[in-house]
């Protein structure tokens, strides 16, 4: 057991001072060492207190990093329908033991997220773990299967924060113009993993392993003439699409040109996309089996840069835990897809370590830049926001290991992996959720 | 202000290791693919075979190798040919021979992989031949058997089929000796080929002068280039002046794709005839893997002429696979 975690529902301290850490809030271009200021489950002020101010509880985090919760664009708690894999206790309990406050699940559950029944389920047992806060995203589609518009309105009311595919074709080009238009009409905004169905039957990306390997693969086109199509699409219809786990280096450039030209599109990516390439599943890794497909070490530069740049806004987990049997069998067969949750915030700060990008970038990718392209109010220390945050042991030195892992699925190809960078607290709404324990793995 | 630890390299764990094929000596354990085999070890393949050549041209084709061993035959996948010729070759090994088709049997009953190989692992099995639809198959297969169990590949997707290109450089070494002058042309469907992927690396293994692959672009792999051949995209100067001209089976369900226009189409621009033929060496040997498709991708005239050594290449096949069978479970005794 790794620290202590508590849920939202232990009492609070109706004021709290963090003083003297490294404060990172990119969304107020703030980045220095002071106070931050919680009352009453709320930000009051990040350095200079409040009126009135008296603090109950002092933390001192000085040489830490004091930085807004992390905000996780794509995360599977595998809860309705699979949750022999995982379920939303295990992966919300596991999220804020790595600084993560908030999540969305994509709407791959069983059954799929496309009817108010499920959300109110997905929100009853997020909000009976009382730990990282949980936004689902609805199904685009009935049963994602790319024929009949959802219930786009209803799915709205209930608490949907956008709509996608959670990586489900839609092969119909007038479907998907019309599920655009009509999820323009109501103010929602979609989520959409650009995939060439035809081009992506396979496992591995189209390159000197996969050849070598003799595994299906699946090139860079599957991804780059998706998004073309899309993006002609989003021309046509107005609406807000957000381009989620971005595989190829072109797509990156593609982005940047139809930003350009003004239309409402945002980009993220995948951790494990910085970092792995498609060396990593050399010897049938199944580990690094993950869809879109690990590139080449080119992909993966152009897509650092892109962070780097600000083109892709968020850096997210694509998280997806698996029970053990999904990854023992020949690579083809196995399950796609990394256990990602308590890797996030770890290997993006990696990036700032690496000289990639710089802390507030970093912090950024995983706090404000996935709030604002979906839309949600969080990833900030602005005065009033719910002080979701966490405090960051720049120096902790630590090797991540499967053994440790809190969520369900072990399913890493990092284990092993040493940083630098460990979260040590995590509050939400004010609320210390979970506090590392010196001395523990 | 903290003490800043450097960094250490990600930490490579054993599962990266190629080396799942040899023990601790270094000797032969499982034959995953010819990928990874030190190039003394594919000739010490080659010459135990050698001596098995001369057991299968016996009246008497028996030896007591393998007496007590048991070798079960696990096909996942449909196969005559290879399955029959390790069947010969470890009967006449002595050894106890199982065959099971489970693409038949249990996995259709939903029994998953490992529950299979628990299975005959309890039922005391020495061996286990493989064949299996995925790539990667055998050598997962291989990472999960018990420490006492060998596993040989039988082909496995498009990965590997290591002991069909050990039987073809016996084949050519038998004919043609000294690989470092040869020019050999595989012609053919590379892309879904497991047979190819291990000839090029056996045929590199052994340094040979120039591996060619000759297809048209939709039936090669990405990037083949960097395993170590030469594209060539039409037949005539794919095999102008060529050693050896290894022939691939064209799978008829790859016509129904949108890979080829159609078999008539490919014959007249791949199809090996003899007037192409006689651009490649005069002494050049025609080889294939079978099962062949005559008129499609080779004609006839040359399956059968003079230059063929597609039959000999099965007789081979038998004494190859004895030298791998012999040499995977006789670790312990001298060979």
């Amino acid at each position: 057991m790794t620290g202590h975690i508590r849920d939202r529902r232990s009492t609070a301290e109706p004021s709290l001072r963090i003083i003297d850490g490294r404060v990172i809030d990119p969304a107020n271009g703030v980045d220095a060492v002071t106070d931050v200021f919680v009352r009453d489950g709320r930000i009051a002020g990040v350095g200079q207190p409040p009126e009135d101010f008296r603090a109950v509880r002092t933390i001192d985090a000085s040489g830490r990093l004091v930085i807004p919760g992390v905000v996780d664009a794509w995360a599977r708690l595998r809860e309705p329908g699979e949750t022999h894999k995982a379920n939303i206790a295990s992966e919300t309990r596991a999220a804020v033991t790595a600084g993560v406050t908030r999540l969305a699940c994509p709407p791959d559950t069983r059954p799929v997220i496309d009817s108010t029944a499920v959300i109110k389920l997905v929100q009853e047992r997020a909000e009976a773990a009382a730990l990282a806060r949980v936004h689902p995203i609805g199904a685009l589609t009935r049963e994602l299967e790319g024929s009949q518009l959802s219930p786009v309105a209803a799915l709205r009311e209930a608490g949907c924060i956008a709509l996608g595919q959670a990586g489900r074709p839609v092969t119909d080009t007038r479907v998907l113009r019309y599920a655009m238009e009509y999820a323009a009409s109501q103010d929602m905004r979609i989520v959409l993993q650009p995939s060439d169905p035809w081009l992506a039957e396979g496992c591995a990306h189209e390159g000197p392993v996969a050849s070598r390997l003799g595994l299906p693969a699946i090139p860079a086109a599957a991804e780059t003439t998706a998004l073309a199509h899309t993006l002609a699409l989003v021309e046509a219809t107005g609406v807000r699409v957000h381009f989620t786990n971005l595989s190829a280096g072109r797509s990156v450039e593609m982005i940047e040109r139809a930003r350009d030209r003004g239309l409402p599109v945002s980009a993220s990516v995948s951790a494990h996309q910085l970092f792995l390439t498609e060396m990593d599943i050399d010897a049938f890794d199944a580990d690094c089996h993950v869809l879109p497909p690990l590139r080449s070490e080119r992909d993966r530069n152009l897509l650092r840069q892109g962070v780097a740049d600000g083109i892709i806004e968020g850096i997210q987990s694509d998280h997806q835990p698996h029970e053990a049997d999904a990854k023992l069998a020949p690579f083809p067969a196995t399950e796609p897809g990394i256990a990602g949750l308590e890797t996030l915030l770890p290997l993006t700060l990696k990036l700032a370590d690496e000289g990639v990008l710089d802390l507030a970038t970093a912090v950024a990718a995983i706090t404000c830049g996935p709030a604002r392209t979906l839309g949600l109010e969080a990833g900030t220390l602005t005065t009033g926001a719910s002080a979701d945050l966490c405090i960051v042991d720049p120096d902790a030195y630590w090797t991540f290991e499967r053994e440790h892992m809190h969520s369900r699925g072990r399913n890493t190809p990092f284990h092993g992996w040493s940083f630098e960078h460990r979260v040590s607290h995590t509050f939400i709404d004010g609320q210390l959720v979970f506090e590392h324990a010196p001395g523990d793995p | 202000m903290a003490v800043k630890f450097v960094r250490p390299k990600r930490v490579r764990l054993a599962r990266d290791n190629w080396n799942i094929q040899l023990d601790e000596q270094g000797r032969l354990r499982h034959l995953v693919d010819v990928q990874g085999l030190p190039p003394q070890l594919i000739t010490q393949i080659l010459d135990t075979a050698e001596s098995f050549v001369s057991v299968t041209d016996r009246s008497i084709k028996k030896v007591p190798l393998l007496r007590g061993r048991t070798v079960f035959n696990l096909f996942f996948e449909p196969s005559t040919r290879t399955r029959t010729t390790f069947e010969l070759a470890e009967k006449r090994l002595s050894a106890d021979v199982m065959n099971l088709n489970v693409a038949t049997s249990a996995t259709t009953k939903g029994e998953s992989l490992l529950d299979t190989l628990r299975n005959l692992e309890a039922m005391q099995a020495d061996l286990f031949v493989v064949r299996h639809a995925d790539s990667g198959a055998a050598h997962f297969i291989a990472s999960q058997v018990a420490p006492h169990i060998s596993v040989v590949n039988a082909g496995d997707g498009r990965y590997a089929h290591p002991t069909q290109a050990l039987l073809d450089l016996f084949t050519i070494r038998h004919f043609k000796q000294d690989f470092t002058r040869l020019r050999v042309a595989i012609v053919g469907d590379v892309l879904h080929s497991r047979v190819a992927r291990s000839q090029i690396h056996a045929l590199n293994s052994v340094n040979t002068g120039e591996v060619r692959v000759v297809a048209p672009p939709t039936l090669l792999p990405a990037a083949v280039e960097r395993m170590g051949v030469h594209v060539y995209p039409d037949l005539e100067s794919g095999i102008r002046d060529a050693d050896v001209i290894i022939m691939l089976r064209l799978q008829k369900e790859r016509m129904r794709g949108a890979l080829l226009p159609s078999e008539g189409e490919y014959f007249q621009r791949f199809g090996l005839t003899p007037e192409r033929l006689a651009l490649a060496r005069p002494d050049a040997i025609v080889m294939h893997p079978g099962p062949v498709n005559r008129g499609v991708e080779i004609a006839s005239a040359v399956a059968d002429g003079p230059q063929s050594v597609i039959l000999d290449q099965v007789s081979f096949g038998i004494a190859v696979r004895m030298a791998v069978l012999s040499m995977c479970l006789n670790r312990g005794e001298s060979q």
